[in-house]
């Protein structure tokens, strides 16, 4: 009956010596693995946006978060004239990623979404274009 | 420096009073640091940090969670029984503050040639050439500790709450079935030392002829008793969290909360300054340190441990607690003291 008490005692007492696991978080930032899920990025080509507006990934969307609309450019190509993601509704499956067959999409690394009014998680074309 | 006041100059009296400031402030910073210190043991006993922003590795919290206590809104029931709502943490709070009175925390000191003993309740007398302590100084800590309970059934009893009334019952059921082992317990010591002066106790244990060793039984079900009566894990059930929201302290808000929460962490330092001085030697220790050095790392050890064991056990069950009172401890008290009594016939007769 005390040797199991002892031992509990020495196992709580070796664990005051090994490295704690806490990550400071906003000084210290996590290691992001790289297949990691993050806000969605559209990828840009010869300054314009890859996507072709094909309504391939509203379609797959189990969420139902992607709005497209598509428009015709001066040289009669389609291409998305509204392209917006309801971060409130995104589940960061994946799965527009896998969709896209021109490799518009991908998810990029960042995780902090937060956002103080609803609106500002309807994230717009502008906003989720690639930053060069 | 002449002025005499029955007898010994006014600087006499300037020490006896800054004897009292300094051991009350002292204890009143342990008792702040601490809860510091168990968050942060407790934390890396989890392989966790702990507090680690404010200050340098967190150090400011506890001024910091005193701040906060003392700007919170005061919230009494409406039901509540007013008066005892309000006396209940006074209560629970200065009996574990004034244990400390008679705890001998060092030898004695020289001030303008007049020797003052470092115990609160003490005086030397220049002519015996002796301290003079209170003589029942261990019936004084047994009846300040029962008295602290009281502001724990007050508390559960005048909330108005029945979470409150159970923590404030089982408080009470607990503190009978521990007390009664305690004292036993500690009637061993008095066995050996033949006197109820703490300051006795302290000098029968010099060069290392600590109690603990003629003792370990007696020590082992003190220390744990004492963790049962100061309601401290794994015997926390008058606040267990888990059962009965927060226990008697539940209905309590701002610094009557703060009040409850530094009567537990004061008991604490009690216990184990009553447990040192007790069966380890006191403020003994190797000469090349001072005894209020001792005294102060033996208590912040015996504390060490309380934190310890809180980080390792779950809380026991009701039935579980009394049955470890009454049918474990008791008996193995009571086969204490008959066995120390053979002992002492054997050796002295």
């Amino acid at each position: 009956m005390i040797m199991p008490l002892l031992k509990g005692l020495q196992i709580t007492f070796s664990h005051m010596f090994k490295k704690p696991v806490t990550l400071q978080y906003p000084t210290e930032r996590p290691a992001i693995k790289p297949n990691f899920r993050g806000l969605h990025v559209l990828n840009v080509s010869h300054d314009r946006a890859k996507c072709v507006a094909c309504y391939l990934c509203p379609t797959v969307c189990p969420a139902k978060c992607i709005t497209v609309e598509a428009g015709e450019d001066a040289k009669h190509d389609k291409f998305a004239a509204k392209y917006e993601i309801d971060m409130l509704r995104c589940i960061f499956c994946g799965y527009c990623v896998e969709a896209c067959p021109v490799d518009a999409i991908r998810m990029s690394e960042t995780f902090e979404l937060a956002n103080y009014t609803r609106g500002d998680f309807t994230f717009t074309k502008e906003r989720l274009l690639e930053k060069k | 420096m002449d002025t005499l006041i029955l007898g010994l100059p006014v600087a006499y009296y300037i020490a006896m009073v800054a004897k009292v400031l300094v051991a009350f402030v002292f204890v009143l910073l342990t008792v702040a640091y601490a809860t510091y210190a168990e968050r942060k043991i407790i934390g890396h006993m989890q392989v966790r940090l702990g507090p680690m922003r404010t200050g340098w590795h967190g150090l400011l919290q506890p001024i910091a969670d005193g701040v906060k206590l003392f700007f919170k809104e005061e919230i009494i029931p409406d039901q509540a029984s007013k008066f005892a709502f309000l006396l209940a943490p006074l209560v629970a709070l200065i009996p574990a503050f004034i244990s400390f009175a008679v705890i001998p925390f060092g030898g004695t000191i020289e001030v303008f040639g007049y020797k003052v003993p470092l115990q609160i309740a003490a005086y030397y007398d220049q002519a015996g050439a002796q301290v003079f302590d209170i003589n029942v100084g261990v019936l004084y800590i047994l009846a300040m500790a029962s008295l602290g309970v009281y502001g724990v059934v007050l508390a559960g009893w005048s909330s108005n709450s029945k979470y409150s009334l159970l923590g404030g019952l089982r408080s009470a059921a607990q503190m009978i079935s521990y007390e009664l082992s305690a004292g036993l317990a500690i009637i061993a010591v008095f066995m050996l030392s033949g006197s109820l002066s703490l300051h006795q106790i302290v000098a029968a244990q010099a060069d290392g002829a600590w109690y603990v060793f003629k003792q370990p039984i007696a020590f082992v079900i003190f220390f744990i008793c004492s963790l049962a009566e100061i309601n401290r894990t794994p015997f926390d059930l008058p606040e267990a969290e888990t059962e009965l929201v927060s226990g008697f302290i539940t209905e309590y808000s701002s610094m009557k909360y703060a009040m409850f929460f530094m009567a537990e962490y004061a008991n604490m330092v009690t216990v184990c300054a009553v447990t040192t001085t007790l069966f380890l030697g006191g403020w003994h220790g190797p000469a090349f340190l001072p005894g209020w050095f001792w005294f102060v790392a033996k208590v912040y050890f015996l504390i060490f441990v309380c934190m310890w064991i809180r980080a390792t056990y779950p809380r026991y069950r009701y039935d579980q607690l009394m049955h470890l009172g009454w049918k474990v401890f008791l008996p193995i008290t009571l086969l204490n003291i008959v066995g120390t009594g053979i002992w002492i016939a054997v050796t002295q007769f």
